[in-house]
């Protein structure tokens, strides 16, 4: 069943929270809501899912008119961040609650039971109580009663962001493929781009209460409409930078300019905003990163497999993402180089020149 | 400031333990230098913090000795052994100012008012809450709250350790990147042996200079990040630094000669003399390339993760992954894997079979 949101806003008092927002979800599609904290995510799912009322605008489910109704009658599944369960019942009656709440026949019960446990790898728990299991079991427990319902739509509000992340990494890579197949529209949310692509699926960058962007992840990330929808999607940081495009020649400041190619060569000359993504500034020259960047390293991080920096340029601070890990110093000098055919350009209207 | 001795340390919560499986934390024993920035990583219920509460007097090891500086202090109690502890929530009094709350460690020591007022505006320009010092604490943001915790204790010099039990749990995501390369920086002016308790691998790699890998109840490896991950000493480590981590699959020597899935792999470790037991290879997806020939895997899923790609793959039912180029089509759903022969290691019951292991008399 289609899922459409028109025109829907939000407000609360004199805030807004949505602005005027309309989105239409495919039944059977992944969908990722990501956006910092306080983007409106939350408040978006609780729309769709009648938790809240929108202050104007239309919510459809399959082309019928369900904005006033309460969720119960909508046949969706929600998930939270912290993970509910019923701590008295056992895992087996935690997943099969919500049908036998629909008087769903026993042995029907038990196949859909069967079938859910095993695809969330529950079977040698059923019989136990929810706080014998460890958190990644907790929240496939809850991810298990969302999913055994068959439901219209199923929103998950970022329900993985309270384990551990190797159970994380374990559990987004099988959410898709436990979802696919199913016919429920699938609505995510969460403040992590890494998540965002992985899931796959399509994306609505969300900023101060705005979708920015709605689209395939995967171009939503290779092709921002606009800054907004490039920052949202970038961790670390995006660098941004205001430049001259002059005399076909990119000029970022006087110390930095490098001849126009690729799409900087076609702008007309004038004042745009430079953005790209940390991983195309990197430590060291290679055939595709060769506009050197001369900064005082700030900040270092390492994460398993692969080191960010930070540093000045100017008065900027701008961020190298590199593979591996890179041995810097904080207040060491360093040439970091740019791949400049990866830099995005936007127009003073803040929309991507193309 | 001071150097730690962690002496052959055990503890059980049973009063005659019998075997290695009786304790909860198994034996420990090696020294931290003095002014180390050191990570403890693992997933909850690794002993992380059963060796915490060792080391901070919460807790009394059944086997084993303690030394601050060549001092036995295993059975001081904590407000003996001089140290400062961060936890995982902020701790603070509301109705204090911020700037009371970071002077109350020092002046519960009788240091005068003079003294007082320079570290604690020292140790509020380090956390950048200079700005709030006159404000009560009760209506601070949370992320401000373990400001001031941090603040507290970083506040006194004469500590012997600073130990910090996931103190970034309650900060935004959006600012944690900040506060972890700041606890970096403060070590590095502040120069106290410091403790940082994690499970996230980014805190640990990015905080300390030595970071103590625990799982089951044991240390697993004791390395800078690069050694983590160029060398892991367990298929433990491996798998758990690095994103996806290290995969392991089940591995067999025979004529002197590593096979995998009914191939024949090509590993750095050496194959002499190696110990009983289980074999399994380790490689880093960063280390698997996709090839004509090798060990043959089904495709299960291809992850865009934007600087590039992760194949997904099951060799038998065991998960491999791949890191692919940005632009790196995969075209068919059977596919041969090669291994790197410098980056592929053997390991045996899960330690890795070069390791020499020196077994002290206990």
């Amino acid at each position: 069943m289609k899922l459409e949101l028109r025109d829907v806003s939000k407000r609360v008092g004199a805030d807004i929270h949505i602005h005027e927002t309309s989105l239409v979800f495919e039944p059977g599609a992944f969908n990722v809501l990501l956006g910092a904290t306080n983007a409106g995510k939350t408040t978006l799912m609780k729309l769709m899912a009648g938790l809240d009322m929108p202050t104007s605008g239309q919510v459809l489910y399959g082309g019928v008119d369900m904005t006033k109704a309460p969720p119960q009658e909508r046949n969706i599944s929600f998930v939270h961040q912290f993970f509910i369960n019923y701590p008295h019942l056992s895992v087996r009656d935690n997943i099969t609650s919500p049908l036998r709440l629909a008087k769903v026949r026993p042995e029907e019960i038990k196949r859909r039971l069967d079938e859910t446990a095993d695809l969330l790898r529950l079977g040698p728990m059923l019989d136990r109580r929810p706080h014998e299991l460890s958190g990644g079991q907790q929240q496939r427990c809850a991810l298990a009663r969302a999913i055994i319902k068959d439901s219209s739509a199923v929103f998950l509000d970022e329900p993985l962001a309270n384990l551990d992340y190797k159970l994380r990494e374990e559990l987004r890579s099988e959410l898709p493929v436990i979802f696919s197949n199913r016919g429920a529209v699938v609505v995510y949310a969460t403040s992590e781009p890494a998540e965002a692509l992985m899931l796959g699926g399509y994306t609505a960058a969300m900023y101060e209460g705005h979708v920015s962007q709605f689209g395939v992840t995967s171009e939503v990330y290779r092709q921002p409409a606009n800054v907004n929808a490039a920052q949202v999607f970038s961790d670390p940081p995006l660098n941004v930078a205001q430049i001259e495009k002059r005399d076909g020649k990119v000029n970022l400041s006087k110390q930095f300019n490098w001849r126009a190619r690729g799409v900087a060569a076609d702008l007309p000359d004038g004042a745009y905003t430079l953005a790209v993504r940390p991983h195309f500034v990197r430590p060291a020259a290679d055939e595709s990163a060769q506009i050197p960047l001369h900064g005082e390293v700030r900040v270092t991080e390492l994460s398993g497999s692969e080191s960010v920096a930070h540093f000045n340029l100017g008065k900027d601070i701008w961020v190298s993402q590199s593979d591996g890990l890179h041995p810097y110093k904080v207040g060491e000098q360093h040439d970091f180089y740019l791949d400049d055919t990866r830099c995005f350009f936007f127009g003073a209207d803040g929309r991507r020149v193309v | 400031m001071a150097k730690i001795k962690l002496d052959n340390i055990r503890h059980s919560y049973f009063p005659n333990p019998k075997s290695d499986d009786d304790f909860a934390l198994k034996r420990v024993h090696f020294d931290w230098e003095d002014g180390g920035a050191y990570a403890l990583l693992g997933p909850s219920g690794c002993g992380k913090t059963t060796l915490l509460n060792i080391i901070s007097g919460l807790l009394i090891p059944s086997h084993g000795k303690l030394q601050f500086d060549g001092q036995d202090v295993t059975r001081l109690s904590p407000k003996d052994r001089n140290i400062a502890q961060v936890f995982q929530f902020p701790v603070i009094y509301d109705t204090m100012t911020v700037y009371d709350n970071l002077a109350f460690p020092l002046r519960n020591r009788g240091v005068n008012e003079a003294k007082i007022d320079a570290k604690v505006r020292e140790i509020a320009a380090m956390l950048e809450i200079e700005d709030m010092l006159s404000k009560k604490a009760a209506g601070l943001s949370p992320d401000n709250k373990q400001k001031i915790s941090l603040g507290r204790g970083l506040v006194r010099e004469d500590v012997n350790v600073i130990m910090f039990d996931e103190p970034l749990t309650v900060i935004d995501p959006h600012l944690k990147w900040k506060l972890r390369s700041k606890l970096k920086e403060l070590h590095q002016q502040v120069k106290t042996t410091m403790i940082y308790v994690t499970h996230d691998q980014t805190e640990a790699l990015t905080f300390a200079d030595q970071v103590v890998v625990m799982n089951f109840g044991q240390v697993l490896q004791v390395g800078t990040p690069q050694a983590l991950f160029d060398c892991p000493e367990h298929t433990f480590v491996g798998h758990f630094i690095g994103s996806p981590g290290m995969n392991v699959l089940p591995a067999q020597v025979k004529d002197g000669q590593v096979w995998v899935a009914g191939q024949a792999v090509e590993v750095s470790s050496s194959l002499e003399s190696l110990p009983e037991g289980k074999l399994e290879i380790g490689v880093r997806p960063e280390y698997v390339r996709i090839s004509d020939t090798g060990v043959e895997a089904t495709v299960r899923n291809l992850m865009d993760v934007g600087r590039h790609k992760v194949l997904e793959t099951l060799v038998g039912d065991i998960k491999v992954h791949v890191v692919l180029g940005e632009n790196q089509q995969v075209s068919s759903d059977r596919v041969h894997l090669q291994f790197e022969p410098a980056n592929t290691r053997l390991y045996a019951e899960g330690w890795l079979v070069d390791l020499q292991h020196e077994f002290e008399e206990v």
